[in-house]
């Protein structure tokens, strides 16, 4: 049982993860089970009270369809990826998670191209984990992140939606008694080309779906080079309830006889929860009842949630608050600065002599970075909503990973999977955090065991989300650098100290101590996170320092960091060489020419070498993650402390772009989060607790400082680069180095308050 | 007690101290106004007081006394109010989840100052948005105010209404 399970925990596509291999795999052997026709429907875990959230929701948002209604089981189809209506409606089954990035609007343009259907026709359902697990995980992976949700399922999707279409043509050469070749077809008509006569996908649908459907293998799909759906600046299929509040996001939930719950876990991480005293709350109005979710964990249950927030605040707790509770952040502090004197996991990449070569050069560059934790910050708070009866179980979930929250649920209430069942709520964002930990999905499960047949309501208040986050993992590195009397590199070490993700996470993905998934970025090979040099010798290594903070995944996971290591320090190396940055970068990177094509197609956009105007000065930065390539330049002024951002330009090379416009918000996305990362307050520990509760001690970007962002797109259509991250850690070092060359001193410290620097 | 919120009489029985979002959300139902952070930095529950912007967070339900109260699924029957057009247009939301507090921000804005300059969106504008859509959040408000066409926007992200499907 065990094996069959979903990942719980985020897959971050480390190269050297044997749990990657295995996930892709699994993903080859179900593609060519995707095939499933009409009547040979599993049967099993589809009858669990689906259409509950279709039902309520949509009554409850006075819609009458939502881009999110789960698929009803044994619906009429033409394949798993494809139902179509006898008024020509086509529902596109979706199975990643919706959260802003636009995964939805990509899949469905996609399916649409290689389907031939009417866009205008297009509708879209979500097939549940139940579902999915009931028809041998027909679909496919659920799980969203790593910037994965198109660039890992784009074969079999396209080869799904091209497997329906020749169904569908064959089809209509049965109806007619004629040769396919005969046919052609268009937005989802058929025509017979000697005759003239036409049929609709609607009209032979049914009949599509009791043809044998062809060898997935011997389908030829589409260059994209030709793409006419796919490739275009689509809008969004899911935009127009966002603006008047009809969208139900799972805190919105309201479910008949439903309760709602706020939790508290001990303040300080690894703490333990002594007592309570119930008695203190439990005649305060709508208060149902206190219940013990775990060793360190509490929740007060309501009848609002409000009400049970407010009653949780006034329930005393005593804590033991454990061995950490004297942990402060300057402890950690130190912790990473004397990782930075210890020899790290050897050699992680070992090329060449690197330490001779620094040892004997003519002149020696080093300098020390600290990137600090973050919080995500989801917009809508941790939450979930989970009803048990008798032996089943439901949960609604704004989730990164529906077979993550389903397996979640059968783990927290040991209820068998095919007798739970997840529905998947678009997430208020989900950065990272909704994905490999399933806390939120857990602790709503333990709170509805004590509460049968009555759907339960789970959110975190604001502090305790900010307080109980898995942060972005707190980092240093030592950059040291060798330069001849020309002022060419000679060697590179590059020692990174800091918090593991997979110590967190994912304690077996670290082989014989080693954890390479901290050095994302620096990778010797590609395919998702190359380094971009070729040093003369190089030698990386990480020092693996732990703490009581629990770290995950934060959009861009650890290119940003390590983007802001390399990068600034490149920036340096330049400088100490009395070479141009972007010259003193082409000089290494001729072995790499994507990552070049991009830096130059930034330079290009940036007018990189051409005079600013006055007072205003260029950084430039190029970094790799996601299977993508990603360059900036930027142009900051400062004047006194404060640094204006005044325009920062990008280009990304992404292989193939889905939709260029969705595209572009998604890099305007990243700088917004980058940059509030740079020059915002972090977050730190004191008395072994997070000591930012809130956004008055932990500000997010505003609009007011953000810069305009100027894209290019350079595809080059022979590889698939994901879309939601990787332009993220080229902001850093891109502004830092601008900033750099504005002051004339090099800024090491983040956020950058710390090198007496504010955002305008 | 009693809220009139979009023009309807809600007699409510709650403590005077509920703030407004909840009880809007909860006992009114009406979940188009969020909860973001609580204190009212976020904006992600802003409706109007009597017109007005307020972040009902952190306002107490004894406070709203006769105030008319109007929420985002009032700002128009059908998706028409111009702030709503050119937010469908240029698909400013990616998650959506600030948008309600976006829109009745920049709708309030407008009501204010029917042409405001960037420095008035900067000052508005002080919603938060995780997402980042800060950028398609200005070019909304360019295009709803008249100040800027909808396809000059479009161009400048390589697209046109012809092309965006």
């Amino acid at each position: 049982m065990r094996n069959t399970m979903p990942q719980l925990r985020h897959v971050d596509k480390g190269r050297n993860m044997t749990t990657n291999t295995e996930n892709t795999n699994m993903l080859a052997s179900a593609s060519r089970r995707d095939f499933i026709i009409k009547g040979s429907l599993a049967g099993g875990g589809l009858i669990l009270g689906l259409g509950a959230l279709p039902d309520l929701a949509l009554a409850q948002s006075n819609s009458k369809y939502d881009q999110n209604t789960p698929m009803k089981a044994g619906e009429p189809e033409v394949n798993a990826w494809v139902s179509i209506k006898p008024d020509d409606t086509v529902a596109i089954r979706i199975a990643r998670s919706e959260m802003g990035q636009g995964t939805r609007t990509g899949l469905a343009q996609m399916v649409s191209e290689e389907l031939e259907c009417n866009w205008k026709k297009v509708t879209t359902e979500s097939p549940t984990p139940g579902q999915s697990l009931a028809r041998k995980r027909a679909w496919g992976e659920h799980g969203t992140g790593g910037s994965r949700g198109i660039r890992i399922s784009e074969d079999y999707v396209r080869r799904g939606a091209a497997a329906a279409r020749i169904m569908l043509v064959q089809a209509a050469a049965d109806t007619w008694n004629v040769s396919v070749s005969e046919l052609k077809v268009d937005k989802g008509v058929i025509t017979h080309i000697p005759t003239g006569r036409k049929l609709t996908y609607g009209q032979v649908a049914e009949r599509a779906s009791t043809l044998t459907p062809p060898d997935p293998k011997s389908i030829t799909l589409k260059d994209p080079r030709t793409w006419k759906v796919a490739g275009q600046p689509y809008a969004r299929i899911d935009t127009a309830n966002k603006v008047n509040g009809t969208k139900i996001f799972g805190l919105d939930l309201q479910l008949p006889g439903m309760l709602c719950a706020s939790v508290k876990s001990c303040p300080v991480f690894g703490g333990r929860l002594v007592s309570y005293d119930e008695a203190k709350v439990k005649n305060l109005r709508g208060v149902k009842g206190v219940v013990k979710i775990n060793d360190s964990t509490v929740a007060v249950v309501a009848d609002t949630w409000w009400r049970a927030n407010t009653a949780l605040n006034a329930l005393p707790i005593v804590w033991d608050e454990g061995q950490a509770a004297n942990v402060s952040q300057s402890d950690i502090n130190k912790m990473l600065s004397d990782g930075l004197n210890e020899q790290g996991d050897f050699w992680q990449r070992k090329e060449g002599d690197a330490l001779g070569a620094i040892a004997a050069s003519n002149k020696k560059v080093e300098s020390v970075y600290f990137t600090p934790y973050r919080a995500h910050f989801n917009m809508e708070p941790m939450n979930a909503t989970v009803k048990i009866t008798g032996d089943r179980v439901e949960a609604w979930v704004p989730t990164q990973n529906g077979e993550g929250s389903h397996a979640a649920l059968s783990e927290a209430t040991g209820i068998p999977l095919d007798k739970c069942e997840v529905y998947k709520l678009d997430a208020g964002t989900g950065l990272g955090r909704r994905g490999g930990t399933q806390d939120f999905v857990s602790y709503a499960a333990k709170v509805a065991q004590k509460y049968p047949g009555v759907p339960v309501k789970v959110i975190w208040s604001r502090e305790e989300d900010l307080t109980h986050d898995y942060y972005h993992p707190i980092a240093m590195a030592k950059m040291t650098a060798g330069l001849d009397a020309a002022g060419n590199l000679t060697g590179m070490h590059i020692k990174v100290a800091g918090q593991s993700i997979n110590a967190t996470l994912a304690p077996m993905a670290i082989k014989n101590g080693k954890d390479e998934r901290q050095l994302q970025g620096l990778y010797e090979k590609g395919p998702d996170a190359q380094l971009g040099y070729q040093f003369p010798s190089l030698l990386t290594e990480y020092v693996m320092k732990n703490t009581h903070v629990p770290v995950g995944p934060w959009r861009g996971v650890n290119t940003n960091q390590n983007g802001i290591f390399m990068e600034c320090f490149m920036d340096e190396c330049a400088k100490a060489a009395n070479k141009d940055p972007l010259q003193f970068r082409q000089a290494l990177m001729q072995n790499h020419p994507k990552h070049l094509g991009v830096l130059n197609a930034a330079a290009k956009k940036g007018n990189w070498g051409k005079p600013t105007a006055p007072g205003v000065h260029r950084g430039i930065a190029q970094f790799m993650g996601y299977a993508s390539y990603s360059a900036a330049v930027a142009e900051v002024s400062v004047k006194g402390n404060i640094v204006t951002v005044e325009r920062l330009v990008f280009a990304l090379n992404s292989g193939h772009v889905v939709n260029p416009y969705l595209t572009r918000e998604q890099i305007e996305g990243s700088v917004v989060m980058a940059l509030g990362a740079i020059f915002n307050p972090e977050i730190t520990v004191e008395n072994g607790r997070i000591k930012q509760q809130n956004l008055d001690s932990y500000p997010l970007l505003k609009l007011s400082s953000t810069p305009r962002v100027e894209v290019v797109l350079v595809p080059t259509y022979d590889f698939w680069g994901g879309v939601g991250e990787p332009t993220i850690c080229v902001v850093g070092p891109a502004v830092a180095n601008a900033i750099s060359a504005a002051i004339g001193r090099p800024v090491r410290n983040f956020p950058l308050y710390k090198e007496n620097l504010s955002l305008a | 007690m009693q809220l009139t919120i979009n023009g309807q009489i809600h007699n409510i029985d709650v403590e005077p101290n509920m703030p407004l979002l909840w009880a809007i959300r909860e006992v009114v139902g009406l979940t188009g106004t969020k909860y973001g952070c609580g204190v009212a930095q976020c904006g992600a529950c802003t409706v109007y007081m009597n017109g007005e912007p307020v972040r009902s967070c952190s306002i107490p339900v004894s406070a709203v006394g006769g105030m008319k109260i109007t929420t985002v699924e009032a700002l128009s029957k059908d998706n028409s109010h111009p702030v709503q057009k050119a937010w469908i247009a240029l698909d400013v939301p990616q998650c959506g989840y600030c948008q309600s507090g976006q829109v009745m921000a920049a709708a309030a804005l407008l009501k204010k100052i029917p042409k405001p300059t960037d420095a008035d969106i900067d000052n508005a504008m002080t919603n938060v948005c995780r997402c980042g859509t800060y950028q398609k959040v200005r070019d909304g408000i360019h295009v709803a105010s008249g100040q800027k066409k909808l396809e000059d926007v479009l161009a400048q992200y390589d697209a046109s209404t012809k092309t965006r499907g």
